[in-house]
């Protein structure tokens, strides 16, 4: 009952907050809607008692994803008014698009072609681990899957960081190593003996 | 009286039991939240009159016998200042973030055990929710600092967010060593499989880790030497400059709050939590001072309160780091020493090391 009913409240919300990332006029209102979003989704999973998976998608895509996401958004000096001219060109493909998705989500939960089962879960024990259950599946029957797209994943951040690092003539870098092995007795300072002029300084 | 007691008992039988369960957790958060309060307050009055012992001079100590009740005249001024929103300033999110920030530091401490069965909720994922919860609390920051409309407090902003995030990953592969050696995210767990003595405490085999754990801290609190979101000699007062009264206050109670929660989990994953140091100690239990070796609140805080104490003296003592040197620190020293010191670990479970592993 009491499930239901925050049930209830989080897609209610999760489904404001995913119309206002599409409808909000401002870049960064639609970036914190989708951070909104993100939030009650994990607040959905944790009904599922998937409370990994749910603080995963926090600690991940809000905690990092959409910090970086904001983070560009505010610095970019966007023109909303230039963003929405091809609006009624790229409609027709729009539509196509979420024709196809809602299409594949009706098979897969329609049909049950994939394991798909409708009927309430049965609630795990308290001392149920998540993580654990998670852990053993990930690098025992699925760990090849898993170790694909861990190198793929790595593969990107290698092409993201090779394409963008350009090393041009004349930058100037530090060497922390070299500032720190600097001993002032080494010809770094001078400390000369002066004469006194006599007498106490004013 | 005893009639008026007998009443109150049965009127508690008669709810139902979910509402006992929001009523018990109700009172658990305030049993938390007041004294968290009160140690926020009196860790600012520490703070000023530490460093002014340290700098050679006096500190504050005018309101009250030895300076006591300066948190409660501090407050009470900034209680009785307006609130001035910036013009332009987008003003739905300028007063969100502070309650962002508060929100965050303050949820946190539901998963933080204080004694043995003292806690509030004995969540399977402690761990985790805390480390959501502390990547979620930099939204105060960047979204105080964008909807000043300010170039300063956006600057301010901007560090942050980029320091935060930079520190959160290495002080997540520190919490990994933990979660490696005690084999679970339960907080309760964590400090459980550190008993028996104190060499079993997870700061001996997991040293590397705790430093850059108690450093990340720092950074992630934005507390000195690693304060250039609020660096005063460049950019005014970095994200918060906008903001004045109750507003500015929150983000103060939120910025000491996480200082306090950063302290409490050193303490709680390293340092054996509410085990007594002297643990394991045989020859005391017969003596007068065998309750040394008890454990209680007791020894939780006094860590804690030491952790504290280094925060207060890296203030008083280190001079800011540089932007870059910030970064080069984050990416380029602590994440490789944790990543090759979680392998090493790796190992040493493998081989079941004792008194640790095994």
């Amino acid at each position: 009952m009491a499930a239901t009913i925050v049930f209830i409240v989080l897609a209610a919300v999760l489904i404001g907050a995913a119309l206002g990332v599409i409808t909000s006029r401002n870049p960064v209102h639609s970036a914190l809607f989708l951070v909104l979003a993100f939030v009650t989704s994990a607040g959905l999973w944790l009904l599922l008692e998937a409370e990994f998976l749910a603080l995963i998608l926090v600690l991940v895509y809000v905690g990092a994803v959409m910090v970086l996401f904001l983070f560009v958004v505010m610095m970019l000096d966007i023109n909303t008014a230039t963003l929405r001219q091809g609006f009624v060109r790229y409609a027709p493909l729009g539509v196509v698009v979420a024709v196809i998705v809602l299409l594949e989500i009706g098979y897969v939960v329609w049909t049950q072609k994939l394991g798909v089962t409708f009927g309430t879960p049965v609630p795990h024990a308290a001392t149920f681990s998540n993580t654990r259950e998670l852990g053993n599946l990930i690098y025992t029957t699925y760990v090849y899957p898993f170790e694909i797209a861990a190198v793929i994943l790595l593969v990107g951040i290698v092409a993201a960081i090779s394409l963008t690092l350009r090393r041009r003539a004349g930058t100037r870098t530090q060497d922390p190593a070299k500032q720190v092995r600097v001993s002032a007795k080494r010809g770094r300072i001078r400390i000369v003996k002066m004469p006194t002029q006599g007498g106490q300084a004013e | 009286m005893s009639s008026v007691l007998h009443n109150l008992v049965m009127f508690w039988q008669a709810l139902p039991a979910g509402w006992q369960l929001t009523l018990r957790s109700l009172a658990g958060i305030v049993a938390i939240m007041l004294p968290l309060i009160l140690a926020v307050a009196y860790l600012t009055l520490a703070e000023r009159r530490i460093i002014g012992f340290m700098q050679v001079r006096i500190g504050p100590n005018r309101v009250g016998p030895w300076g006591l009740f300066q948190p409660f005249a501090d407050v009470l001024k900034l209680m009785l200042k307006e609130v001035i929103l910036p013009t332009n300033a987008n003003r739905f999110l300028f007063l969100t973030a502070p309650i962002i920030s508060i929100a965050t530091a303050f949820a946190a401490w539901a998963v933080v055990p204080f004694s043995k069965g003292v806690i509030l909720s004995d969540a399977n994922a402690g761990l985790l929710y805390i480390l959501a919860l502390s990547s979620f609390g930099v939204y105060g920051v960047i979204l105080s600092g964008w909807a000043s409309n300010s170039k300063y407090a956006f600057l301010g902003a901007m560090r942050s967010a980029a320091q935060m995030v930079s520190y959160e990953i290495a002080m997540g592969f520190a919490l990994v060593g933990v979660l490696l050696a005690s084999q679970s995210l339960n907080i309760n767990q964590i400090v459980l499989s550190q008993g028996g003595n104190i060499g079993h405490w997870y700061i001996w085999p997991l040293l590397p880790l705790f430093v850059i754990y108690l450093v990340s801290g720092v950074a992630e609190t934005n507390r000195a030497p690693f304060d250039v979101a609020e660096g005063e000699s460049e950019i005014v007062a970095g994200f918060h400059v906008e903001y004045s009264g109750t507003a500015f206050a929150a983000f103060f109670l939120a910025e000491y709050a996480n200082m306090i929660l950063i302290s409490a989990l050193a303490t709680t994953l390293f340092c054996g939590g509410w085990f007594s140091p002297l643990q394991g100690w045989a020859w005391l239990a017969g003596t007068p001072l065998g309750f040394l070796t008890h454990t209680s609140f007791i020894w939780f805080a006094i860590k804690t309160c030491f952790f504290l104490y280094c925060f207060l003296w890296f203030r008083a003592t280190f001079p800011r780091y540089r932007y870059d040197q910030i970064m080069r620190l984050g990416w380029k020293v602590f994440i490789p020493i944790t990543v090759v010191w979680l392998m090493l670990e790796g190992l040493a479970i493998v081989i079941k090391l004792p008194p640790w592993f095994a």
